[in-house]
């Protein structure tokens, strides 16, 4: 009972016990299948809230930890080994946030096999804490995989028109990645004789030259899933077709997972691997910026534009966490949590007016705010903080980001940071075209067409306000007042940035 | 011959067997008409029954381990028993898929080969001595020849039951003549006599690998590994379902039981370092592995029809299965059976839920198989189960099972043959996600499901479910079977 009764054991798994209960629960009964996952998401929402009560800012260690043998059997010794600190406690907010967001959009979104639709999503979430909790490598193996399985069907059976498609080619691009991340957990697991990561870490000694490979191996999973530049080409069309809570949940987590990986295994981990190759790493998360930022810009559906500019937002993360100093990697860990929120927000928002219009191509939009002022209001803060008004969130995040990658001895190049600025002004592009295509200028075709159909095009109803009010509050809330957020991520960082500099040469 | 009680308790099992056997024998004529599913019951029953009781009054323990038993024929330790559990698991839940079958369910016979095809893989196991290994192989094989041909009327089953029976008797000979060469050179047929001459240099290594060669052509067939894997797939196709999955779970089971004991008293005392002649051969079978996951995959990709899917499927998982055996360590043994338990588990779901499948649409084409999801939940569910765990998915006991296999070869440094099985393994989930995106993404045509619906029968949803529960706590609580699999392994490595 009291391995169940651990905060961090009950926050993952809560999930869980809807899962069971939507079993029995009949297929037909819609409303009940819904306000019993949102239940179980709110809980879990609930919990979390209650971990960042238990949690200590200032200690930079690893808290609330729940250890207990597993495998420990013929030499092996794997731990169910839960934790949370610093690089984490923001990312398992924003899972139990976003999760409940993403079930409350499809009250009206997804009308069919609503009751396996609720189960693989509380499933994912199961998967999605899990992966920033777990502090064994094979534990945290087994949730990162697990995380497919769900996602694969949300895309598969409620996506667009190529679902299968986009469905198969994110399976399959990025289990080729963890493929590798599985042969190079093994290696030093079974060196070591450990698999909990904080045991690896403090024995150090891993030889540089395996570092090397070791931290290439990891690359390729969690480069996958960021996705970085250039093995990002599953995203676009995973995105185009999820369902509109599977892009949020997309977004706004699952690549998350790819940058937290980094963070939390490639770094401290491999600290010399890490050191030697940021310049390589800042190098390709330039070119993700300014390539992503430049596709974006030439795409005319707007969901495609979205799933560009993202990849252009997660190479700022890169690039700070790579920076491989305090501000570099305070400002990706805010940056991550800042781009679920806002990526979130714009996929919500364009799926609120998918639903309507059914159709995401840019040019048969236009002159929207006259029709529906609220949207557009919504959409163009949203829009604002994505592209990193001074005074909203994204500004923060990118701003610390710059500031830690032109300081950066480990970079030591600040023409890395120079060109990434010029990917803010080119969000600043992408994203006003898209703005003023849709909502300013003359009438679209699509309201003629609408009308004709019968159809006259609404402003967000009560349900899509209640959405999207905390994620607005957020985004004024990071934009106008981070220290709290930078409270909660700042000594872990600190102290991450410390342990580097003892266990490298090059930084001085 | 002194009679000890270790004697009767090492083949405890196999005499449950006998009895159940004869009780089977005597009591099933008596049953007509629809009372003949009795028979499968009474199988069933019998067999969980022969388990628990051998589970709680036949567990080898280390005073019977050393014991010779029966004049050195059999080993009673726990890699036998481990895998004679196995087996008549397997079995039981063999007969439960049965009951229901046409012509299988009706025929009384039908459950007694299956006793004694289960008779003879526990002697398997179990031999210590060439001349009882060749009488459990053929114990084994004779009754699995009838069953694969058990529907007469059925010219494919006909032909895969002649085609299983040429096939093995071609091997089977040359793994005599091994055999024969053995005794010819080291004038004993005890296979741990024979392990002291290779390591007194009586019986030179060189000769005793090349003979190991024409023994691994009969062994080989029976786990389906690459190049004797050539029966499988006709055969698969062929034979009555039910007697497919048995064949490509405890069969292939039983080759590896074998195949384990005999490796590991071949290398005896040249393990660490492997001597060169030792650590060649090693790298001989390991190309033979990857080579065999890499065809049953490739393969597979292209196959339409979901039991042609599943013969060369289990032929690359014959191949994964192999790394654990060609590592030959005792975390490679520990893996092997470990990867054996959950496939078992595994691929009996796979092969169950085809039957269900089968018996109420007669199809067993993978198109068939669009909209299932909505005409009957339950069975696509366990589907969905049993095939993440063959494409090696957590929380699914394939997944842990195909990690331990490629620890074992990391940890021997054979990081290549660890990087093909990982490349296999992404193969594998696209045709594992084909048939899923079948069942689950797409739909009936005509889009009716509700009015197709496909009833399960009672003993079909119990084998079902007790498999599905099996590969949920074989991933999922691991320590436990990871245990027992190295529990097992250890007795290889005591003598």
């Amino acid at each position: 009972m009291e391995f169940f009764l651990q905060p961090l054991t009950l926050v993952t798994f809560f999930p869980l016990l809807g899962v069971l209960l939507l079993f029995f629960l009949p297929s037909d009964k819609k409303n009940l299948l819904r306000w019993t996952a949102m239940g179980f998401t709110l809980g879990t929402l609930g919990i979390s809230l209650w971990v960042l009560e238990l949690f200590n800012a200032p200690n930079p260690h690893l808290q609330l930890v729940a250890k207990y043998d597993w495998i420990t059997v013929a030499g092996w010794n794997i731990q169910y080994h839960m934790g949370v600190d610093g690089l984490s406690i923001l990312l398992l907010l924003l899972t139990t946030f976003l999760t409940p967001i993403s079930i409350f959009s499809t009250w009206t979104a997804v009308e069919e096999r609503v009751k396996e639709f609720m189960i693989f999503f509380l499933m994912l979430e199961i998967g999605m804490v899990g992966v920033f909790l777990a502090q064994d490598l094979f534990l945290f193996y087994v949730f990162w995989e697990f995380t497919l399985i769900p996602m694969y069907f949300l895309i598969g059976i409620w996506g667009g028109p190529r679902r299968i498609y986009a469905a198969i080619k994110f399976f399959l691009y990025t289990m080729a990645g963890s493929g590798l991340m599985l042969l190079a957990l093994l290696g030093p697991g079974i060196e070591g004789k450990t698999f909990s990561l904080p045991d690896l870490i403090s024995s150090g000694g891993i030889p540089t030259n395996t570092q090397f490979w070791l931290f290439l191996a990891f690359t390729a999973a969690f480069a996958i899933k960021v996705p970085m530049w250039p093995l990002h080409s599953w995203l676009p069309d995973a995105h185009v077709e999820a369902p509109t809570a599977g892009s949020v949940i997309l977004a706004g987590v699952l690549l998350k997972m790819g940058t937290y990986g980094f963070l939390r295994f490639n770094i401290p981990l491999f600290p010399q691997a890490a050191v030697d190759l940021a310049p390589w790493m800042a190098l390709f998360a330039t070119i993700g910026i300014l390539y992503g930022a430049a596709l974006a810009f030439a795409q005319s559906d707007v969901k495609k534009l979205v799933a560009y500019s993202s990849v252009s937002h997660l190479g700022f993360v890169i690039l700070g966490l790579f920076a491989l100093n305090p501000e570099g990697i305070s400002g990706a860990i805010l940056q991550m949590f800042n781009h679920g929120i806002s990526t979130g927000a714009l996929f919500l928002l364009v799926g609120m007016i998918y639903e309507q219009t059914h159709t995401r191509e840019i040019k048969v939009y236009g002159g929207l705010w006259k029709i529906t002022p609220v949207f557009g209001t919504v959409m163009l803060i949203v829009a604002l903080s994505s592209m990193g008004l001074p005074g909203l969130n994204g500004f923060i995040g990118e701003f610390t980001i710059l500031l830690g990658a032109f300081g950066s001895t480990a970079i030591n190049n600040p023409w890395y940071a120079g060109l990434s600025a010029l990917g803010i002004i080119m969000a600043a592009i992408y994203i006003l075209t898209m703005f003023q295509n849709m909502f300013l200028g003359p009438e679209g075709s699509i309201v003629e067409e609408l009308k004709k159909r019968g159809h006259v095009l609404r402003d967000l109803n009560r349900r899509e306000i209640i959405i999207m009010i905390p994620m607005l509050i957020f985004i004024f809330w990071v934009g106008l007042y981070p220290k709290p957020f930078f409270d909660l991520i700042g000594p872990t960082v600190d102290n991450l940035v410390a342990a580097l500099q003892t266990t490298t040469l090059a930084l001085p | 011959m002194r009679y000890t009680s270790t004697m009767v308790m090492s083949i405890l099992p196999e005499i449950l067997l006998l009895i159940l056997g004869i009780i089977l024998l005597v009591i099933e004529p008596f049953w007509k008409g629809d009372k003949r599913r009795n028979a499968g019951k009474l199988t069933a029953a019998g067999l969980f029954v022969i388990m628990a009781l051998s589970i709680y009054f036949g567990r080898p323990n280390e005073s019977t381990m050393d014991e010779v038993v029966f004049g050195g024929m059999i080993r009673f330790d726990w890699l036998a028993f481990f895998f004679k559990m196995m087996f008549v698991f397997s079995a039981a839940v063999t007969a439960l898929f049965m009951m229901d079958h046409e012509i299988l369910g009706k025929r009384g016979e039908s459950y007694i080969m299956l006793l004694a095809a289960t008779l003879g893989m526990n002697l398997m196991a179990a031999s210590a001595d060439l001349v009882m290994l060749f009488l459990a192989i053929e114990t084994a094989s004779i009754p699995l020849y009838v069953l694969a041909g058990f529907t007469v009327a059925d010219k494919k089953s006909t032909e895969s039951g002649i085609k299983y029976l040429l096939f093995g008797a071609m091997t089977t000979a040359v793994m005599l003549y091994g055999f024969s060469l053995l005794f010819g050179f080291a004038g004993t047929t005890n296979l741990y006599a024979l392990a002291d001459q290779v390591v007194t240099g009586q019986l030179p290594l060189g000769v005793a690998l090349g003979l190991f060669l024409l023994i691994v052509v009969g062994l080989g067939f029976k786990v389906a590994i690459v190049p004797f894997h050539f029966w499988a797939p006709d055969v698969y196709t062929g034979s009555p379902t039910p007697v497919v999955g048995f064949l490509s779970t405890a069969s292939k089971a039983a080759g590896f039981a074998v195949l384990a004991r005999l490796f590991i008293i071949g290398f005896e005392g040249n393990l660490f370092p492997l001597s060169d002649l030792a650590y060649s051969w090693a790298s001989i079978l390991a190309v033979l592995a990857a080579i065999t996951m890499t065809l049953g995959n490739l393969v597979a990709l292209k196959q339409t029809n979901m039991k042609r899917l599943l013969a060369y499927s289990s032929i690359a998982h014959s191949g994964y299965a192999m790394i654990g055996l060609v590592a030959l360590t005792e975390l490679g043994m520990t893996s092997l059976v470990f990867y054996l338990l959950a496939y078992i588990l595994t691929n009996l779901a796979a092969f169950g839920t085809a039957i269900a499948f089968e018996r109420v649409t007669g199809s067993t084409e993978i198109k068939d198989y669009a909209g299932l999801s909505r005409r009957s939940p339950g069975l696509a569910i366990i589907m969905l189960v049993a095939f993440l765990s063959l494409a090696g998915m957590p929380p699914f006991g394939g997944f842990v099972a195909k990690i331990f296999v490629f620890a074992a070869a990391v940890q021997v440094n054979m990081i290549w043959l660890a990087v093909i099985g990982i490349l296999n393994s992404i193969i594998g989930l696209y045709y594992y996600l084909n048939v899923l995106k079948v069942i689950y993404l797409y739909r009936m045509e005509g889009e009716d499901e509700e009015s197709h619906p496909i009833p399960l029968t009672r003993p079909y949803a119990l084998g079902l479910v007790v498999l599905s529960v099996g590969i949920l706590l074989v991933g999922t609580l691991i320590a436990p079977w990871f245990g027992f699999s190295n529990e097992a392994a250890l007795n290889l490595f005591k003598f």
